[in-house]
């Protein structure tokens, strides 16, 4: 068993929640609630990572990252800084490809709070902000947890992003998926299965919790 | 002297079409009525600041809730507004008690608890502190909806059909607690309802809507009976609408005579309306009166005519019978009397019987074309 490879994985998925929570929080809050133009674009957009190939993804991310060009090149000049091949471009790797796992399920979980419930809520004298701790959140939890869940275990085991924009350095960005593909080819075929094998347990664990989440919210308060 | 009222002034053209000028007094009941698609949820919403109409003055109570001359929009949370919806909106997530306090934000901690409590007991909802809204009837959630809208010491409080979604038992023992409420509450209350029974049951005043507009305000015992217009007659249900010509007015007997169909009728003087000139005219079930059989009465020389028994259907101790007085012209009238003079008088499906139009009960209007002409 990899452990340190292990440990970057978690790492890498705790601290891309982290930056994904809020950001799932505001943009699933407001493209459940307004109507804009070129809303459907945006969602579209967002909804990418679904169905591209993780490598095309990564190759776009490498290509935008190089500190060759654009804006790799202005942040090598003005920070002297990169994001390729380290921990901080695989995070920001991480939250894009995340963004859909995150936004969409917390979406639905705002938008299914009746309109008339948040409204009460105002007429009760609750500011915006108010309304949305005492009322939105608390509403909306069971879907934002599992929201967060998904993206934990997805994080946990991607490989074509990872691998194209971290490449395989240990102890650096070579996460648990991508040592089970070193291993694989070391011809470790013990290794890799035991850690196949946590990945797959680990899996199933995150399912069936998300699902019980979404069973015990439909039951409570009824 | 303070001004207690509130004052409303909508108008818009574009999306909801509005032009509504409103007062409702402190402690009276203004019920909004009108079909669906009316606009009575969207002034409600306007008043509450959920909707922000394109012009509109509103003024509750000396405070300027919004006035688009000066820019001025007050959001809900900054008005002093209690809002019953129609499917109580309460806090799924929170108790009875905890949805009650959640208007009393703005008092201190301690009194929280005793003002809640104390708006329970007057919704006769002690004991239930504890519940989820999910666990509450329908009777219950409502009541929980009308404590937690007065918990927020509304300057004005809003009902938008707060009886639609429970049963009919349960919906006249909740005009009971509202009528009894009402005494107690010193602030304009506003209904919204199309259940024309219900206003006249629970409003001191209505407002007839009809396409965003307010055709007739009054109490709805005068709006049904003095009808402005046709229409205003139609939106109030009022079966007996035909049309006339005013043959000619007399001072002396306070009479006026119409020609309707060939048959002369005698009406109240009402002599604003000129002679030769087609009128609408109505007359409430109530103002039509059945001849006994055995002992003819003095109210049966106005304007008697006969007629056949052609629908016969009884209901909450009345019986109501549509009678065919002219079967060539099919002319019919609608009439309401009480069952046990129905049965008294043998009255079923085809039996030939007399009636009268009482003059005092007839009412013209400007002449309109009606759909369903006769």
């Amino acid at each position: 068993m990899d452990w340190q490879a292990l440990a970057l994985s978690v790492k890498l998925s705790l601290v891309t929640l982290i930056f994904l929570l809020p950001i799932g929080i505001l943009f699933g809050r407001w493209l459940a609630y307004r109507q804009f133009l070129g809303k459907s674009l945006l969602q579209t957009i967002l909804a990418l990572p679904l169905v591209l190939p993780p490598t095309v993804l990564g190759y776009y991310l490498l290509v935008v990252f190089s500190p060759n060009q654009g804006l790799g090149l202005w942040l090598a000049n003005t920070f002297g800084t990169t994001l390729v091949f380290n921990f901080e471009g695989l995070v920001l790797a991480s939250i894009i490809f995340n963004l859909p796992f995150a936004i969409q399920p917390m979406q639905r979980a705002f938008a299914s709070i009746p309109r008339e419930i948040r409204e009460a809520a105002a007429c009760c004298g609750m500011k915006p902000s108010q309304v949305l701790w005492k009322i939105e959140l608390p509403l909306a939890w069971p879907g934002i947890v599992s929201a967060m869940v998904m993206c934990f275990a997805h994080t946990l085991g991607e490989f074509g992003i990872v691998l194209m924009v971290g490449g395989n350095i240990p102890a650096e960005t070579q996460t648990i998926a991508i040592s089970i593909y070193d291993k694989v080819q070391a011809f470790d075929d013990h290794a890799a299965s035991v850690m196949s094998f946590s990945l797959l347990l680990f899996s199933m664990l995150t399912i069936s919790f998300t699902y019980w989440l979404s069973e015990r919210s439909g039951q409570s308060h009824v | 002297m303070s001004d207690s009222a509130i004052h409303i002034s909508l108008q818009q053209q574009q999306a909801i079409p509005l032009d509504v000028q409103l007062q409702c007094q402190t402690g009276e009941l203004l019920a909004l009525v009108g079909p669906s698609g009316s606009g009575k949820t969207t002034i409600l919403r306007a008043i509450a600041g959920l909707y922000q109409p394109l012009n509109g003055h509103i003024v509750c109570q000396e405070e300027v809730w919004q006035n688009s001359a000066h820019h001025v929009f007050l959001p809900p949370h900054q008005r002093h507004v209690g809002l019953v919806f129609q499917n109580y909106a309460l806090f799924p997530h929170m108790t009875v008690l905890e949805n009650i306090q959640q208007a009393l934000y703005d008092i201190p901690r301690q009194q929280r608890r005793d003002q809640a409590f104390e708006l329970l007991k007057k919704v006769h909802l002690q004991g239930l502190e504890q519940r989820y809204p999910g666990k509450l009837s329908g009777g219950q959630q409502q009541r929980v909806a009308v404590a937690r809208a007065l918990a927020r010491r509304p300057k004005v409080l809003l009902l938008d059909e707060p009886f639609s979604a429970v049963d009919q038992v349960t919906r006249r023992k909740l005009y009971r607690e509202l009528l009894s409420l009402r005494q107690s509450l010193a602030m304009p209350m506003i209904l919204v309802t199309h259940d024309l029974e219900e206003s006249t049951l629970l409003a001191d005043r209505i407002a007839l809507l009809h396409k965003g507009e307010i055709l007739q305000t009054g109490s709805p015992g005068f709006v049904s009976a003095h009808p402005q217009t046709a229409t205003v007659a139609r939106l109030m249900d009022q079966q007996n609408l035909f049309t006339a010509q005013i043959l000619d007015h007399n001072a002396q007997t306070q009479k006026t005579r119409l020609r309707w169909r060939g048959i002369e009728l005698e009406a109240s003087y009402q002599p604003q309306f000129p002679v030769n000139e087609r009128v609408c005219w109505m007359i409430q079930p109530a103002n039509v009166l059945l001849h006994r059989r055995d002992r003819p009465s003095n109210g049966d020389k106005e304007n008697p005519m006969q007629g056949k028994i052609i629908e016969y259907m009884e209901s909450n101790g009345l019986a109501q019978l549509l009678v065919e007085v002219d079967a060539e012209l099919k002319i019919n009238i609608t009439i309401n009397v009480p069952l046990h003079v129905a049965k008294r008088n043998q009255l079923g499906l085809h039996e030939n019987i007399g009636i009268s139009l009482l003059s005092e009960g007839i009412h013209l209007m400007p002449h309109q074309a009606l759909r369903r002409e006769v």
